[in-house]
């Protein structure tokens, strides 16, 4: 097991090197010079050499993105060219909401689509199994700003039981955040939910079919042990690993919803750094959001071979 | 205690119900062993599954009772039906991989049972699987306890779902083939395990297998299946001796025995296929198609199943006829007798292969060798095949045997250029050979063709039988359309299926059918070298014989030389000149054909000889076991590579010293420390009576 883990360990490093080198490469060659956008159109040509040689834009591209990298690993990552603020206590804190949104999108939906996969897979095909998987895939059929506004109409407008925007203040306590949570994470929720149900009724189906199950049948257990002690222990390790993937890709992935909430997250964040071309926020939250998902992945490959007799002893 | 009374199974399918299992009676008495033969799609399965409750979703039964100590199951409640199951009928299943649940260990999968069915607290049901396990002869009973199912051998697998059977005292052990997916050798040890406990425990069992040796063996009756119905019943030896039905009988004619061989006697084959579910006509004999013997009321009135010689049923209308000797229902050859062959065809080898080695890491990518450099771990390479030196004449067969694991398919896939080689110069037709396919120019490729072991797998699903037959005409002939099509069209008929096959999908056709088109596609070429691995395995039993006539007939046409894989020494004995045996990626012995039966041999040979289930009664004597597995391919014994398992291992020497390639007659030669002289006094003994010393 220790061998696995450093073999996941040293693929996550290639992956997080070989994606910086993109990110680095794509802001390079976006249109524009650096030192233009920053000092602005009026600067003469003695400011912006000046710039460059302060900012080490003349040195070799090699020699630039190890420094690039270098002052990434060790937290300074310069200031934002819109906000004029150091960028790194900005994505802090937006990766802090970010990671609060994404816990609560994940203690509704793993349980939830967990159980109504495991329901729809017991009863394949009869009516629990429709009404399930038919009702799971309409509602991941719309997209994720008509769910949003429809949960906004009905919990906000109709009953007003819950805030319709999410504008969280820096320093809130909990107690004061966690009514503007719900909305964005039960949007979350629908949006992951049809995926992780389907992949868990596909699981579970595949494993009733396996010769083992009858063993265990014909040993004469009851049905229910059977599956708690047999069935789910295998059909839920697929499920397990989307449901870790699935955090990486909600830490970064909500961009709609954080918008149609005004939530401020990561994603929210990166439009914002978009739409005023700021290329240090722009790299920074890009690189945030590589090494989330490169850990989401990391911990569903050890969840899954840590559970899986077959990978974890295997190493 | 058993009691079968008229039992149909049928499956559903788009709405119409297929019978699988016709009006099907069996009685089975306590501590009796019946053997259930039949093919895939016999429906031996499904009886065994009625038994169960554990038929499939479409299957249904439609007719009869099973009654178990005089109570009907079919109408018991579910609850106290799984009552029943749990605790007086157990499955010994098919496969033991995938029969174990994956994730949980050995050991609390046999105790699950015990706990449950017999209320025995955590350690005593502890205790009582660990017996268990020493019971069915697990060398280390503890160690395969705290396994995992995919940490122990197929061997060892088998043997706890056997532990797990017997745990609870069942009045009815039901075994599915049971060793259909083992090793010879794991095989032979698994038989003679049940064939003592079923004795010792005095425990009834209904063996199911299309694997007439194994009943031959085990059972002291046996029921014969075909296309749904039960065509002939009776005492084991006496069946076998004196076979009524005309399936029975070409059963038992089509396979190859020990000693037998195509220069000395023909396989008669059985023309025709098992007819699908779709195709079973109840008005009928279901066999008629394909009989020696059938006359016009065979199509037109389906025979009842009579009483004749002593206990033993039969159901055919020509029987009377059969038994009085009037007729034979012996199958006659379908294909012209294969020619005798020249032992001189051509002069030097078609393929000469001198130091051959394979090796590769064991893990080959960036982050294996990052993760190796941080825990100073050596890298490990597999050795698959080791200073082989192989020959083979044109025209003839060489015979490659040997368990799984030891290297043949890897040795077959480095000639075909699918696995490069890492050393050693191979020579075809006087020419090197290239290791990489790449390199390998189009009269090479013409030259070496293939036939691989699973046809469902080797035919492209999405290209007609014609387009499959017509692309090595162009792509190595360089024929034009017209030309391919009309070579195409010429394989299908040498293979004997119907032109108008041309425009059918492989999707369609049964397996027996699939293999004739590799074997066509194989030939289309006129390839100087077919390596063929395990081409009849995976077909039925009653088509098998018709398939290896064919290549027969195929190759002598041809002149093409052969290599032919197995795990099935009597195959091999009966289509092979010269055999070459394999053990962990050595050859150990080359010998002829015709000296298969004789002795002496290789001590693995040997071993590999006595654990063929023969038909026929078993020699006396002392019948050899080997213990353990096929060393792993990274971790190669020292000196001899049998020396661990060697039921005759000398002493040091072995452990220390390779041992020499020691020539005999016919140029046959082993590689052993003991002297030929000294091996064939200690052999013969033992295969005739005597015991190993």
């Amino acid at each position: 097991m220790v061998a696995y883990v450093l073999r996941r360990l040293a693929f996550l490093g290639l992956t997080i090197i070989i994606t910086s080198l993109v990110i680095f490469i794509v802001t390079q060659m976006l249109p524009g010079d650096v030192a233009r956008v920053v000092l602005g159109r009026e600067a003469g040509d003695e400011a912006l050499a000046a710039f460059r040689e302060a900012h080490g834009l003349n040195d070799p591209l090699p020699v630039q993105y190890t420094r690039w990298l270098a002052n990434f690993v060790m937290g300074e990552w310069g200031t934002s060219l819109s906000t004029r603020s150091e960028i790194y206590p900005l994505v802090m804190e937006r990766l802090k909401n970010s990671l609060l949104l994404t816990g609560i999108t994940m203690l509704i939906a793993a349980p939830l689509a967990t159980v109504l996969g495991v329901l729809a897979g017991l009863h394949e095909d009869k009516p629990t199994d429709s009404a399930i998987s038919i009702a799971s895939l309409a509602v991941v059929g719309l997209p994720e700003f008509v769910t949003g506004l429809i949960l906004i109409q009905i919990f906000s407008r109709w009953l007003g039981w819950l805030p319709p925007n999410s504008l969280i203040e820096s320093g809130a306590t909990f107690a004061e955040k966690w009514p503007m949570l719900i909305l964005p994470a039960m949007t979350a929720t629908l949006v992951l939910l049809a995926y992780i149900i389907r992949l868990t009724r596909a699981g579970v189906i595949e494993e009733l079919g396996r010769p083992y199950v009858r063993t265990a049948t014909l040993k004469g257990l009851p049905r229910h042990t059977v599956i708690m002690k047999h069935v789910l222990r295998n059909a839920l390790l697929p499920t397990i690993t989307v449901i870790a993937i699935s955090f990486g890709w909600l830490i970064s992935g909500l961009i709609v919803i954080e918008n149609v909430f005004n939530y401020p997250g990561l994603g929210r964040l990166l439009t914002f750094a978009i739409d005023r071309r700021d290329l240090p926020l722009i790299q920074a939250v890009a690189m945030v959001t590589v090494v989330g998902f490169g850990l989401a992945n990391l911990i569903a490959d050890l969840l899954y071979a840590w559970l899986n007799p077959r990978i974890r002893l295997s190493y | 205690m058993l009691n079968i009374q008229g039992l149909s199974v049928a499956y559903e399918q788009n709405g119409v119900l297929l019978p699988a299992v016709r009006d099907f009676s069996l009685s089975l008495a306590k501590g009796q062993t019946y053997g259930l033969v039949g093919e895939s799609g016999s429906g031996k399965t499904t009886v065994a599954m009625a038994i169960l409750g554990y038929l499939r979703g479409e299957g249904r039964i439609t007719g009869g009772r099973i009654e178990f100590e005089g109570r009907n199951l079919l109408t018991l409640p579910q609850s106290e039906r799984i009552k029943v199951l749990g605790k007086s009928i157990a499955l010994v299943p098919q496969d033991p991989m995938s029969s174990l649940n994956p994730s949980m260990r050995v050991g609390a999968q046999i105790a699950e049972g015990l706990r449950y069915q017999l209320a025995l607290p955590k350690e005593q049901a502890t205790r009582r699987t660990l017996e268990l396990l020493e019971l069915v002869r697990v060398p280390d009973p503890s160690r395969v306890a705290r396994s995992y199912p995919h940490e122990i051998s197929g061997g060892m697998q088998q043997r706890a779902l056997i532990a797990m059977a017997l745990g609870v005292e069942p009045e009815l052990i039901i075994l599915d083939e049971p060793t259909t997916s083992l090793d010879v050798t794991t095989q032979a040890a698994v038989l003679d395990l049940l064939r003592s406990l079923i004795h010792d425990k005095n425990t009834a069992a209904l063996y199911i297998t299309h694997n007439l040796g194994v009943v031959a063996q085990l059972c002291d009756r046996v029921a014969v299946l075909y296309a749904s119905e039960l065509v002939e019943d009776g005492e084991t030896q006496a069946l076998f001796q004196n076979p009524l039905h005309p399936y029975t009988k070409g059963l038992l004619d089509s396979v190859p025995r020990l000693g037998q061989n195509k220069s000395g006697y023909e396989l008669p084959a059985i023309p025709g296929r098992i007819p699908a579910l779709t195709e079973r006509p109840p008005g009928c004999c279901v066999f008629a198609p394909r009989c020696p013997v059938a006359i016009e009321r065979c199509f037109s009135e389906r025979p009842i199943l009579e009483s004749a010689m002593g206990d033993g049923q039969i159901r055919c209308h020509r029987w009377p006829e059969i038994a009085s000797g009037e007729i034979s229902h012996a199958v006659k050859e379908t294909f012209a007798p294969v020619k005798a062959r020249t032992s001189t065809m051509g002069e030097g080898d078609v393929l000469d292969i001198q130091g051959l080695r394979v090796e590769y890491l064991v893990s080959r990518s960036i982050t294996d060798a990052i993760t190796n450099a941080i825990l100073g771990r050596p890298t490990r390479t597999v050795k698959a095949v080791d200073e082989v030196n192989l020959s083979i004449r044109p025209g003839h067969t060489l015979g490659l045997v040997g368990e799984s694991g030891s290297g043949k398919t890897t040795l077959a896939r480095t000639i075909v250029g699918l696995v490069e080689r890492t050393d050693g110069v191979v020579t075809m037709t006087g020419l090197p050979l290239p290791s990489r396919l790449s390199e390998r120019d189009i009269n090479t490729l013409r030259q070496i063709q293939f036939i691989f072991q699973n046809p469902e797998e080797a035919l492209n699903p999405y290209l007609t039988i014609g387009e499959t037959l017509q692309r090595p005409f162009i792509t190595i002939g360089g024929k034009s359309r017209a030309e391919a099509r009309e070579g195409a069209r010429r394989m299908l008929e040498a293979v004997g299926l119907p032109v108008d096959y041309l425009g059918r999908l492989p999707g369609r056709l049964s397996g027996g059918e699939k293999q004739r088109i590799a074997i066509a596609r194989a030939f289309a070429t006129n390839p100087d070298l077919l390596i063929v691995d395990e081409p009849v395995s995976s077909l039925d039993v009653s088509v098998q014989a018709a398939v290896l006539n064919l290549m027969e007939r195929l190759q002598t046409e041809n002149g093409s030389a052969m290599l032919f894989i197995s795990h099935d020494l009597a195959v091999v004995g009966y289509l092979a000149d010269r055999i070459a045996v394999m053990y962990a990626g050595q050859i150990v012995e080359i010998c002829s054909a015709e000296t298969l039966s004789e002795f002496p041999h290789h001590p693995y040979t040997e071993a590999l000889l006595h654990a063929v289930p023969g038909i026929a009664p078993q020699p006396l004597g002392q019948t050899i076991r080997l213990q353990g597995d096929v060393p792993s391919q990274i971790d190669v014994p020292s000196g001899c590579r049998f020396h661990p398992r060697c039921p005759r291992f000398l002493g040091q020497v072995c452990v220390d010293v390779m041992p020499p390639h020691q020539q005999m007659e016919d140029g046959n030669w082993i590689a052993c420390h003991i002297p030929p002289k000294e091996l064939q006094q200690a052999q013969e003994r033992s295969y005739r009576g005597g015991g190993v010393e």
